[in-house]
This record gives structure tokens, C-alpha cells and sequence, in this order.
């Protein structure tokens, strides 16, 4: 079972309408199948389409043309069984901590001490114990990011779609939250999406990183980056280094198309 | 601003704050008393202050004052609530907006103390009057704080409520409505001033009970003490509605950095 594809897309395009000025083909003929338990890395120039590719596999975005299937049903809107993480966090900012964790379980069918239960082993498995009752503007961006990621493992998503989520920490903060997301997806084996425009952070957490071309998005090519992710000293062996210059050599060729047509 | 400082020092600030009122209370006494303004026009503070008494024993300042407080707070509630749904609505909804819209654009500038014959026209001299100009007066700034509140709202946090479940009248009430409650809060409280201004100058013109109207008729009557009297029972009943909102938005907006 682990091998059969969970979300497909096929041959999507979507155009992007700013409220002035022409609209924008953002993804043409996208087409990715992502397997089951699966973490894999989308990863392009900045205003590639990534993110908006993330979107529509989320449901939040209607389809204009082609196909996407989530477990073989065509996506028509969001839905409990993909939990999404976004870079800017987007926790309630009126709830606390633990309103905010309860959220997801509260539309599910379970009692109230179960929730609850729930709701603190995922704040205790992200390391915000004692937290609980803080309000998000009383966090650092780390924490934050911690807070969000309970809230979505604990209503138990099948699939985790992960929208730059550390993107706005520092690097020391977003090197430790790497670590910590290999060891839960490790533990919990989610299918995961992850979108990030930082190569190394692509090929260190993702089996297999969709290298995507500058707009309009096109997937330019699949890559298998699949290590021993439990070896601390992984940064340094010659394998992950001449996979990162591998990919990386991918992207720049993109990265300075993009550049160009905003210079243009 | 004002927590986390000694009892000392929260008295020395208090002080500070209230000095130049204390001033202007003492300027007005001695103005008035060394005769370098009639006394008709402003009479001492001090017989303005012993009117007060007098009329809150009489009873004539709480029946008055109770009979606007409560035309002010229906009209006022009903505005909160009635514009407050109707921003939601219009900022929820392309349909409503556009149909709703340019009505609340045509209305929102008028001024709505040309309302006041109107309303009497249609409900007569008594409190139904009053409580619908109060209401009509105050809707549309509560209607615009909660649309630009609500149409603020953050995509992802909209999206993330749906994606746990949320339909979408559930997501309304838990993020579009939280996210508005800062700029509708502004919007009442704007609301709250104008419902002042409404209310005393539609008792003043067409009434015979009420804050505007002992204002009108003692002045009539020459009690210019007893005017001043209730004048500044008005200012000091508005300074203290907004104080007690202030605290209240403080409770409501606590999760604010």
C-alpha cells in the first residue's frame, strides 16, 4: 500500500488575477503523483507556483484546469484528512495554545477528556509544555511555528501540507525544528508535502524533491534524495553534498530565469 | 500604561492627569466670582454644583437622566447588534456587498440630526423616536468598523479553520468575526459619542423628558445653575461610558501583544 499514489495531479494549470494589472499563468500542465507515507520536497525559484500548487492539492484554491485526486476522489475543498502548516503560522490569535490545539478535535467525535488529553500530549510532543495558556503574540516565531504544528497533528490529517513553515525563523531555530519534524514524521509517517525554496532543507528532510521551473510552474524534474537521516553527521558526507550541488544546479538555472523576467 | 507602577507613583500620575481639570474648575470659580464674566453666562461653580444636589433630590435629575440612559442604550444595542451583522454579511458575502454597499456609501455622510423630524414624524414625541434616531445615527459606523474588520481577515486563518473541519457559518463566527473585533470595537465606539449627540439634541428640540429637555427648560426658565447643572452631568455621564467601554474593549482585545 505504501507505494500507491495518495494525491495526483494532472496536467493543472491556474492563472493568478492580481486585482489590477493582467492576469498571470502561474502553473501550466502540472502534473506530480505523491505516494502514500511519502515525504517529498517542492522546491523552486520564489513566485514559481509552489505555493499555489500546495493550494489546490489543499482544496483552497478552485481548479481551473486538469485534475487533482486525493486518495482517488477529485479535491472539491479542504478537508480534515489534509492538515496544512503555513509560513506565517496563521494560529488564532485570540486563542491561547491549548484553544488553539483543541480547535481541529473539537469537530471530531470524541469526549471532552479525550480532547483534552489529545490536545496536551501533542503540546508536550512539540515541547511547549507550560505554554499552554500563553496567547500566540506571547511566543517567539519558533514556538509559534511549534504551537501550529500541535494544532495540525493532533486532529491526525492523513496528509500534512507544509507551506514554507520555516521560513520566517532563524537558522539556528529552523535547523533544531528540521531535526524535530524528521523525528515525528518518523514516528507518525504522514504523507507529507513541503514547500520550501531552500535546497538544502529539501534534500535533508524529503525522500524525493520536485524541483520546479520559474514561472509559469512546470515540475522540471524529480529527484531522489533519500539518506540515513538519523546520521548527525549527514550535512557532511560527500553523498548530501553532491546531492544538494546536484540540486542546486537545478534550481539556479530557474532561480535566474525568475530574476530575469522581474527585472524585465 | 499605567500597571507595574508603585501606589506613589500611580497617585503622582493620577494627579498629573487630573491637574488641569482642577484648574479649570478653579479658573471658572474665580472668573465668575471676580465678575470678569456675568454670572448669567457662567455662573459660579459652586452654586452650579449646590443646583446639582438640589435637583438630584428633587428627583428630577435621575428620572430625566434614567429616561435617556435607557433611549441611548436601546438605540445603541440595537445598533451594535443590527451593524454589526450587517458588516459581517457584507464583507461575507460579494451579493450583499454590492447590493448593500452603495446604500451604506449614500447614507453614511448624511447628518443625522436631520433626522429628528423624521422620526418624530413617524413615532411620535416619545421614546420610540429617539431610540430610532440613536439607532439609525449609530448603525453605520459600527456596520463599517465590523466590514473592514472582517474583510481583513487573514486567508490562512480562514483556511486553516477550514481545513480542521470548519464549515462555513462556523468559520464566520470563529475567525472572521474575532478578526473584525478590533475595527467594529472602534466603530462603537465612535457609535457611543455620536449617541450622545443625538440623544441631547433630539430631546433639546422635540421632548418633555430626558437630559436635552431639563436642559432646554431650565434655560428657558432662567435656572441658568441648574443648566449648567445638568450640562455637565451630560459631559461627565459621556466621559464615563467611554471609560467603562475602553475597559471593556481592554478584556475583549486582551490577546493583543
Amino acid at each position: 500500500m505504501s507505494d500507491a499514489a495518495q494525491i495526483i495531479v494532472e496536467d493543472v494549470c491556474h492563472h493568478y488575477r492580481p486585482s489590477v494589472g493582467r492576469e498571470v499563468l502561474a502553473l501550466e500542465n502540472v502534473s506530480l503523483e505523491v505516494r502514500e507515507r511519502e515525504f517529498l520536497a517542492l522546491l523552486g525559484p520564489s513566485g514559481c507556483g509552489k505555493s499555489t500548487l500546495l493550494y489546490l492539492i489543499g482544496g483552497f484554491l478552485p481548479i481551473e484546469s486538469g485534475k487533482v485526486l486525493v486518495d482517488d476522489k477529485p479535491v472539491a475543498g479542504p478537508g480534515p484528512d489534509r492538515g496544512i502548516v503555513f509560513q506565517n503560522f496563521a494560529l488564532f490569535p485570540w486563542k491561547t495554545v491549548r484553544k488553539n490545539v483543541l480547535y481541529g478535535l473539537e469537530r471530531q467525535p470524541l469526549r471532552r477528556e479525550e480532547r483534552e488529553k489529545r490536545a496536551q500530549a501533542f503540546i508536550d510532543l512539540v515541547g511547549l509544555t507550560g505554554f499552554e495558556e500563553s496567547y500566540p503574540s506571547q511566543l517567539s516565531g519558533g514556538m509559534k511555528q511549534r504551537a501550529a504544528i500541535a494544532r495540525t497533528l493532533a486532529f491526525d490529517p492523513r496528509m500534512l501540507l507544509m507551506d514554507e513553515p520555516f521560513g520566517a525563523l532563524d537558522a539556528q531555530t529552523r535547523s533544531l525544528m528540521q531535526s524535530e519534524l524528521l523525528a515525528i514524521w518518523e514516528k507518525t509517517r504522514k504523507t507529507v508535502i513541503f514547500v520550501t525554496h531552500d535546497v538544502h532543507e529539501a534534500v535533508f528532510l524529503a525522500e524525493r524533491v520536485a524541483v520546479m521551473s520559474a514561472r509559469p510552474g512546470r515540475i522540471k524534474t524529480i529527484v531522489d534524495t533519500r539518506f540515513d537521516k538519523a546520521d548527525p553527521e549527514i550535512h557532511r558526507t560527500k553523498m548530501f553534498v553532491d546531492k544538494v550541488d546536484e540540486v542546486w544546479n537545478l534550481v539556479r538555472e530557474e532561480a535566474i530565469k525568475a530574476l530575469e523576467k522581474r527585472l524585465s | 500604561m499605567s500597571d507595574g507602577l508603585a501606589p506613589k507613583a500611580a497617585a503622582s500620575n493620577a494627579l498629573v492627569r487630573y491637574a488641569p481639570l482642577l484648574f479649570l474648575a478653579l479658573a471658572w470659580e474665580a472668573a465668575s466670582r471676580l465678575h470678569l464674566v456675568s454670572s448669567l453666562a457662567l455662573p459660579p461653580l459652586t452654586d452650579v454644583a449646590q443646583a446639582w444636589v438640589e435637583l438630584v433630590q428633587s428627583g428630577e435629575l435621575v428620572t430625566n437622566g434614567l429616561s435617556s440612559l435607557y433611549r441611548a442604550e436601546a438605540g445603541l444595542a440595537l445598533a451594535i447588534v443590527v451593524g454589526g451583522a450587517l458588516g459581517i454579511f457584507m464583507a461575507s458575502s460579494r451579493l450583499a456587498n454590492a447590493m448593500l454597499g452603495p446604500l451604506v456609501e449614500l447614507f453614511y455622510p448624511m447628518p443625522k440630526s436631520a433626522l429628528i423630524p423624521v422620526t418624530v414624524l413617524w413615532l411620535g414625541f416619545g421614546d420610540g423616536s429617539k431610540i430610532l434616531l440613536i439607532f439609525l445615527g449609530c448603525m453605520l459606523p459600527v456596520t463599517i468598523g465590523a466590514y473592514n474588520g472582517a474583510r481583513g481577515s487573514d486567508r490562512h486563518l480562514i483556511w486553516s479553520a477550514r481545513s480542521m473541519g470548519a464549515h462555513r457559518l462556523r468559520m464566520i463566527w470563529d475567525v472572521v468575526v474575532p478578526s473584525a473585533l478590533p475595527e467594529f470595537l472602534n466603530g462603537v465606539r465612535t457609535a457611543l459619542a455620536l449617541s450622545f449627540i443625538l440623544l441631547v439634541s433630539s430631546e433639546l428640540i422635540v421632548s418633555r423628558q430626558g437630559f436635552g429637555y431639563l436642559i432646554g427648560y431650565l434655560g428657558a426658565n432662567g435656572s441658568y445653575e441648574a443648566m449648567f447643572a445638568v450640562v455637565l452631568t451630560v459631559a461627565f455621564t459621556g466621559f464615563l461610558a467611554d471609560r467603562v467601554f475602553q475597559f471593556v474593549v481592554m478584556v475583549l482585545l486582551r490577546w493583543r501583544e
